[in-house]
């Protein structure tokens, strides 16, 4: 039956999430905006800490919301499965609060999630109950370089294996890592690191492997200062003679043997994608609605109200654009959460992943862009978050795919067609 | 709980209106716009679908199911992937039945509703829009005025379907600054049915101008009587239907699109093939499902009784834009074969275009 109710319970968790977007993250989000290196401890303990009671961390029912780690082996979930629709709901919520700091929360992030989509159970538990518990800790993904962005096949970092057998050499250098210092060096974490085990064969000879925090060899070239989400740390690494084990590998070990025959391991990339695209979206809708509530809240103030039903001649521009902005960010999410409800009942959503990604990137773009114009001059001002929200919210058309990859994925699915093809 | 599911009774429906759609409608859509009407046989097979009783009472020859405003959504898609105008044509008694099931008297269910569940699509059908680009549901031009025993109602609708040897109308008309709703009955002195109207598309769809002149007509052919009807609900479940037929054109446009696509060959390529192209592509599907989605998530919330008017507008906007930009993209990816009569698409952007005017009047 087609229904739009959430379940109670997450209802619950929800308004607790909004007091922390509304009463924690929002005081500290232009501090960490002015000083774009600085950590927010107290936000990443506070979430860190208050997991179980919040329900976002390790609660048997919701799984590790934010880790992306539990819901396999942990607790018996009673009642329907909705472990990513509730994940799409805290992010949503706590990019509400605020984008930057919401990308910082510790946890196993887009690393666990490439673990959790291509990994073994043995690989689930070597590398992720460490979100379970004991200090906060980051996980983080590197796929991107400096020649290879949307082109990831074109990525140069290798993957050697010893003569022995028993370890892989990783070198090279990856830009753009979101939790990057955190992941590498500031915590036991996990960076996820794809690398090509046969140079010259593109997307066949990739791989994913997983480094832990503090592995030597691996070293935090530079963080990144940035448009928007400056709370967020953004590293570049640099691999050099960076030893991990064998079993690093992630998936099954005949992917080692499979050298520049298949392209197994990039499916393992796409197959995270799926998982996390509509994450990206969910919160990029979070910061189009701080956009959007507060621009109507101001037009409220200044004795703007939207009526909806009159007729389409006696309607102001204001009310048409504030019109516009909301239904762009409610279609992106339906169309995201419709992505998150696959996942839940196991069904394909590589389609519909990367279109609500699309749709929700440009929309919280336009959205915001658009609160900014709205509040005239005062948009403007850095007094107000709405211009930072601008400069946040642009981001979600960018990584995870740009929205012109996003589409190609989206039309090749449409038409049947392979990379060859379109 | 959150699902995008319709249940198995809507999922055999759809299957049903989806088959007539494609092996019957899709057939006879280019015959019927040249000709300007589908053949009476094929409108009674739509209408014989039952899409329209469902929520009628079975004393009266329906299934009496609750009314379900996303059932309406769904099924006015798969009618409108078939075609708009037969869409229309097959809809129209149910613009004059449901407000009667809805807010009717006991009295005036007994007389009408017997007609909805018949096997022959009974000669009923609603006058809505006026002309003019002010046009405003909740302050109409045309007059109800009441005088002892009576109403008298004076105005001039526009786009009425199926009026010529209608067997009655239901006229909306402002009644001291209200919208109301009246029962105007074949012969009614002063009701005038004009010429059939010559539109740019659904031009398969016969429409009327109707006039009234010093209409008079007895107090209890008010719908409701005494209680009248809420508009406003009325007004969300038209929108929210027309937003469910807006993305069956959209859909079907798309279909076309996408097909062509794939085997129109330029510069050595599929034209599929050329980013340009399937960027648009992409991209309608989005629209697509969002319109849909939009949609449903307003019926949704009507059907919960929640105020939903908000949701509606918006959910009826996004489908009104999204089959405009569709029906368009699909004319420009079929090139100048696009813009030839004898190919789908090009009634397609005609017929996409009325949801403007649908819009504005909300009560198709
Ligand atoms: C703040 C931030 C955080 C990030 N976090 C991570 C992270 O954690 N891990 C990680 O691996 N990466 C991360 N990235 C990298 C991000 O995913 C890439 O920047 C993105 O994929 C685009 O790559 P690029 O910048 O090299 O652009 P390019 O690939 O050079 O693209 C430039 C332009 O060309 C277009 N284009 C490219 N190819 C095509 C094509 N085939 N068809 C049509 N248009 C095309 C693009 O859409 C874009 O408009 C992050 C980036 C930023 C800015």
């Amino acid at each position: 039956m087609i229904d739009f109710e959430i379940p109670a319970s997450l209802g619950k968790q929800l308004q607790i999430l909004e007091q922390v977007a509304l009463n924690v993250m929002r005081p500290a989000s232009r501090h960490f905006d002015v000083h774009e290196h600085d950590r927010p401890w107290d936000y990443i303990k506070l979430m860190w800490d208050g997991g179980n009671n919040a329900g976002y961390r390790g609660r048997a029912g919701s799984g590790d919301l934010l880790s992306m780690s539990g819901g396999e082996g942990g607790e018996k979930v009673s009642g329907p499965k909705i472990r990513n629709l509730a994940l799409m709901y805290t992010v949503e919520m706590l990019s509400y609060g605020d984008c930057g700091l919401y990308l910082s929360t510790a946890g196993g992030a887009l690393g666990a999630a490439a673990v959790e989509a291509a990994g073994t159970p043995e690989q689930r538990e070597r590398f992720l109950t460490r979100f379970k518990g004991g200090e906060p800790k980051w996980g983080a993904m590197a796929m991107t370089e400096p020649q290879a962005g949307s082109d990831t096949a074109n990525i140069r970092t290798t993957a050697k294996l010893t003569e022995d057998g028993k370890e892989w050499i990783l070198n090279g250098e990856k830009i753009f890592v979101t939790n990057g210092l955190m992941a590498a060096q500031e915590s036991p974490g996990i960076v996820v690191v794809w690398a090509t085990i046969a140079p010259g064969t593109g997307r066949a000879g990739m791989r994913a492997f997983v480094v832990e925090g503090n592995t030597p060899g691996m070293t935090v070239a530079r963080l990144e200062k940035k448009h928007g989400i400056r709370a967020s740390d953004t590293a570049a690494l640099t691999f050099a003679d960076c030893r991990i084990p064998y079993d690093n590998i992630i998936g099954s070990p005949e992917l080692a043997k499979a050298e520049g025959k298949d392209s197994k391991g990039f499916a393992g990339a796409m197959k995270t994608f799926d998982a996390t695209r509509p994450l990206v979206a969910a919160s990029a809708i979070g910061v189009g609605r701080a956009a959007l509530d507060f621009t109507k809240d101001f037009l409220f103030k200044q004795g703007v109200t939207i009526r909806y039903d009159a007729p389409p001649n006696v309607l102001t521009a204001v009310e048409r654009d504030v019109m516009r902005m909301e239904a762009q960010l409610r279609a992106a999410w339906l169309l995201t959460i419709r992505a998150a409800w696959q996942m839940d009942i196991g069904i394909s959503n590589s389609l519909e992943a990367s279109m609500c990604k699309v749709k929700a990137g440009e929309a919280v773009t336009w959205v915001t862009q658009k609160a900014v114009e709205l509040l005239g001059a005062e948009g403007y001002d850095c007094k107000l978050l709405v211009e930072k929200w601008m400069r946040d919210g642009k981001i979600n058309d960018l990584y995870e795919g740009t929205g012109q990859i996003n589409r190609l994925v989206v039309a090749r699915r449409m038409l049947g067609y392979s990379s060859k093809e379109l | 709980m959150i699902s995008f599911a319709p249940t198995e009774e809507q999922q055999a429906v759809i299957d049903t209106i989806r088959r007539f759609s494609r092996d019957k409608v899709s057939r006879a859509r280019h015959d019927a716009d040249e000709n300007n009407a589908f053949t009476p046989a094929l409108v009674q097979e739509g209408w014989r679908l039952g899409i329209v009783g469902g929520w009628l009472p079975e004393e009266f020859g329906g299934l009496g199911e609750p009314h379900s405003a996303i059932s309406a959504a769904i099924y006015a898609e798969e009618l409108a992937y078939g075609d708009l105008a037969l869409a229309l044509q097959v809809l129209a008694p149910a613009l004059f039945g449901l407000p009667v099931f809805k807010f009717g008297s006991d009295a005036q269910k007994a007389r009408w509703l017997p007609l909805l569940g018949e096997d022959k699509q009974p000669a009923l059908t609603a006058a809505f829009t006026e002309n003019g680009w002010s046009f405003d549901p909740n302050s109409m031009k045309t007059t109800a005025r009441r005088e002892g025993d009576e109403y008298i109602l004076d105005g001039v609708k526009v786009r009425v379907a199926n009026a010529e040897g209608a067997d009655a109308i239901l006229v909306y008309a402002n009644e001291n600054g209200a919208t109301q709703a009246f029962i105007i009955e074949k012969g009614t002195e002063g009701l005038q049915i004009s010429q059939r109207e010559s539109l740019m598309g659904l031009r398969a769809l016969p429409t009327y101008s109707v006039t009234l002149k010093g209409c008079r007509v007895p107090a209890t052919a008010r719908l409701g009587e005494d209680s009248g009807c809420d508009i406003c609900h009325l007004l969300n479940v038209s929108r929210v239907t027309v937003a469910g037929l807006g993305v069956g054109v959209a859909r079907i446009a798309l279909e076309h699109a996408l097909e062509y696509a794939k085997q129109r060959q330029a510069f050595g390529k599929f034209i599929a093939q050329f980013q340009s192209i399937a960027f648009m592509l992409a991209e309608m599907q989005m629209e697509v499902d969002s319109a849909r989605l939009m949609t449903w998530e307003a019926a949704w919330n009507l059907d919960k009784g929640n105020e939903a008017t908000r949701e509606c507008v918006l959910g009826l906007n996004y489908a009104n834009d999204t089959v405009m930009t569709v029906a368009d993209r699909a004319v420009q990816i079929w090139g100048g074969h696009g813009y030839i009569r004898e190919n789908p698409v090009e009634q397609l952007l005609r017929n996409a275009r009325a949801f403007a005017s649908l819009t504005g009047a909300a009560m198709l």
